[in-house]
């Protein structure tokens, strides 16, 4: 049971991340149509920033810096990049998203190598918070918790109470109709570019020194995040949470418990053939839940998409 | 050959052999009868069988990227799963006796890759544009963990080996030499590539051009979208089956990487690179895009760098690509005024060659002084040695970035109003 309750907090961590990038991602899709193939880079260009600031300054200046940072880069990003792509459809958008998620790859193995950056936790949470029978749970979850969630509750109050938030949630449906108000649209599709990188790179900061930072965080979270909105439905920022704790949760359970296959054909009355390498279903017998658990998220978006091809919450398919 | 996406209407009225649509494929077919005598060695053959995968390859690929407007984050799965059922039957060649020749093979693994587009396709084709891009990645990533798990079929990470030469003789040949194999990889190019063009000229291609340029209106013509996308996947998978089997004659292994999203990502890059809108572009993407592979990774350790940003540019400014840029010079050369743009080429050549070398400079004195081994100081550049610690090298670099800028800007007058009036239709103005 103390398990299964530390499970469902560290499952609690990994969605939580998986949505700071989620959001930014889902409102950048349904207000321009764009899926931002380098929205995991942006969260590496976090980790990496935050990672240099805090050489000179320590953590907490970082966490403050580096989102900015990655938020100018991202708003330049749109206004000289995308903004130029734009007229050609949205599939050479796409084509130049993934250009330029290889493109900071490259750059970051530029200037800082191919090894494993010592960016760590701050001296100030690397304590154990609580205990659950033994399974320590460190203090500094309990911050990526709170700080994601904070994120979280400042986005969804700004969306839906404030005037710039209806300005963007008009522009998403109408924004020939918000263009002719007088708002001026091109600026909230560049700021809303800016905050969703901004927000992928926060999640960077927070994560690098748990995950690590090398060049290949990006590519590792990478295709999760867009599984993730495809489950949850593009566009969808409900769904985009959804998704977000479903794969986080079932992500942690997979690697913590050691169900295995043998023990289920057992049950079921089969007899295991001796020897095992030699049968032509020897990797039937020997699958552990740990070892198929990064895929359950794949599996589960071929199964959501044949069954609900909008997504567990989207509305229309598109 | 060169057929462009716009192709004007009388272009299907035509008659489909004549001798200047064969020409093309009679001259290709010479040039790589007689490559061999000119490249003699292993490794020049190896590179250009190499090749010749790739381009089915990336003409399978822009068979759904050009033709039906589908970008597919996750196409090396068709080549793999082709290439890893080919090994198989390979290997059941050698050990249960089964009687097959190895140049029926690359069939074999074609209907395979084709049965597994028929598969993925039923529920990936349901949409085009990002959706499709979106399940098209979800999917390759799936494969690819999966070939991890299933170690029967995909060998775990050590892969699945196989040798070539066991199967029974045909006309005498066992394919042992790297000669034999590369006269095998080409006719089957030539059959692969015939194909896929003659496919885009059937009224099943030309459908697929409307649904890719607008979905809506082919299906009030009584068109299916789905499924006319649906059959150019599995068109694309069988092209893309029968490189993975070739790959796996040439290689003799396969493994996790020839299904990841790495090898995905670089057809994309290799066809966008080439040009999508042409039959011409994919085959030339690939051929760039080896010989930089194999002569620029000798050179330096960040080619990926400049590939990146050479694609990055491609997209932004050049989205017709390299077989774009070409057939931007085919208009001046049919008014008969491709003269005019000789001189403006040969003063522009010295500075933006200049530009473009320094820059490579900058950015490589940058990396050795970062990234070099403690105390290695010294690095050589286009035959200089100098310290790259010290500052003389990289002012030099920077100042010749600003001068051959500066040309460039002085000189782009000159060269727009020499394209103007090369390309300009009606009275010849100067």
């Amino acid at each position: 049971m103390s398990l299964f309750i530390v499970n469902i907090l560290d499952g609690l961590v990994t969605g939580l991340l998986l949505f700071m990038l989620c959001s930014g991602l889902t409102l950048i899709f349904s207000m321009m149509g764009v899926l931002n193939f380098a929205h995991a880079s942006f969260y590496m260009l976090g980790a990496y920033f935050a990672y240099q600031v805090s050489l000179y300054t320590g953590f907490w200046v970082g966490i403050f810096v580096a989102p900015v940072l990655v938020g100018l880069i991202g708003a330049a990003v749109e206004r000289y990049g995308l903004r130029r792509v734009h007229q050609y459809g949205h599939v050479p958008e796409l084509i130049f998203t993934f250009g330029l998620a290889l493109l900071i790859e490259e750059v970051v193995q530029f200037f800082w190598g191919k090894s494993q950056m010592a960016y760590e936790e701050p001296a100030v949470l690397d304590f154990t918070a609580f205990a659950i029978a033994g399974n320590a749970f460190p203090a500094y979850k309990v911050f990526m918790i709170f700080v994601a969630m904070g994120i979280f509750l400042v986005l969804l109050y700004i969306l839906t109470k404030t005037r710039i938030g209806m300005t963007i949630q008009a522009a998403l449906s109408y924004p020939a109709t918000v263009q002719n108000l007088g708002h001026n649209v091109p600026l909230v599709f560049m700021g809303v570019f800016g905050v969703g990188t901004a927000m992928a790179g926060l999640a960077g900061v927070i994560a690098g020194p748990v995950l690590g930072t090398f060049p290949g965080m990006g590519v590792m979270l990478g295709s999760i995040v867009f599984v993730t909105i495809v489950i949850g439905g593009l566009g969808s920022l409900w769904g985009a949470l959804a998704a977000s704790l479903i794969i986080g949760w079932m992500q942690t359970f997979a690697a913590s418990y050691n169900v295995r296959m043998e023990d289920i054909l057992t049950w079921f009355g089969f007899t295991k053939p001796e020897p095992v390498w030699d049968s032509s279903l020897q990797d039937l017998w020997t699958l552990t839940l740990p070892q198929i658990g990064p895929i359950l998220p794949y599996l589960l978006m071929v199964i959501v998409l044949v069954v609900r091809p909008q997504g567990l919450f989207g509305k229309r398919e598109s | 050959m060169s057929i462009s996406s716009n192709t004007p209407l009388t272009a299907g009225t035509r008659s489909l052999i004549s001798l200047s649509n064969v020409m093309p494929w009679i001259i290709a077919a010479l040039a790589l009868i007689f490559l061999p005598f000119v490249f003699t060695s292993g490794s020049a053959l190896t590179i250009m069988n190499q090749m010749a995968i790739t381009i089915i390859f990336a003409l399978a690929y822009n068979m759904l990227l050009g033709q039906a407007g589908m970008l597919s984050f996750g196409h090396a799965v068709y080549m793999g799963l082709g290439g890893f059922f080919s090994m198989h039957l390979l290997n059941m060649v050698e050990n249960d006796g089964l009687w097959l020749p190895l140049p029926l093979l690359p069939l074999f693994g074609g209907i395979f890759g084709l049965f597994f587009a028929f598969l993925i396709g039923s529920f990936s084709t349901r949409r085009a544009g990002t959706v499709f891009a979106m399940i098209s990645l979800g999917v390759g990533e799936l494969i690819a963990a999966c070939s991890i798990i299933i170690v029967v079929f995909f060998g775990g990470e050590e892969g699945v080996v196989g040798d070539r030469t066991m199967g029974p003789e045909f006309l005498g040949f066992d394919f042992a030499s790297q000669q034999e194999v590369y006269y095998l990889t080409i006719a089957w190019l030539l059959v692969a590539a015939l194909g896929m063009f003659l496919f885009s000229r059937t009224p099943i291609g030309r459908i697929t051009n409307a649904v890719r340029d607008n979905e809506e209106r082919a299906e009030f013509l009584g068109y299916s979208q789905r499924n006319v996308r649906w059959i150019s996947f599995c068109a694309s998978g069988f092209f893309c089956g029968i490189a993975g089997a070739l790959f796996a004659v040439n290689f003799e292994i396969l493994t996790e990487e020839n299904l990841n999203l790495a090898t995905s990502g670089s057809i994309l890059l290799i066809t966008f690179l080439g040009g999508v809108g042409f039959f011409v572009g994919p085959i030339i993407g690939a051929i760039v895009f080896t010989l930089l592979q194999t002569v620029l990774s000798l050179y330096s350790e960040i080619w990926t760098l400049y590939l990146g940003i050479l694609f990055l540019l491609t997209v932004m400014f050049f989205p017709g690509g390299l077989a774009g840029i070409l057939a931007m010079h085919v208009l001046p050369w049919k008014l008969g005024r491709i003269g005019l743009l000789t001189v403006p080429y040969a003063k522009m050549f010295i500075p933006a060659v200049t530009f473009l070398l320094s820059i490579v400079a900058v950015l490589e004195i940058l990396f050795h002084a970062r990234h070099a081994a403690i105390g290695d100081e010294e690095m050589s550049l286009f035959g200089l040695t100098f310290n790259s610690h010290s500052l003389l090298p990289l002012v030099t670099a920077i100042v010749l970035i600003v001068v051959s800028f500066w040309a460039i800007v002085k000189l782009m007058p000159e060269f727009r109003a020499a394209w103007d009036s090369a390309t300009h239709i009606g009275k010849e103005t100067s």
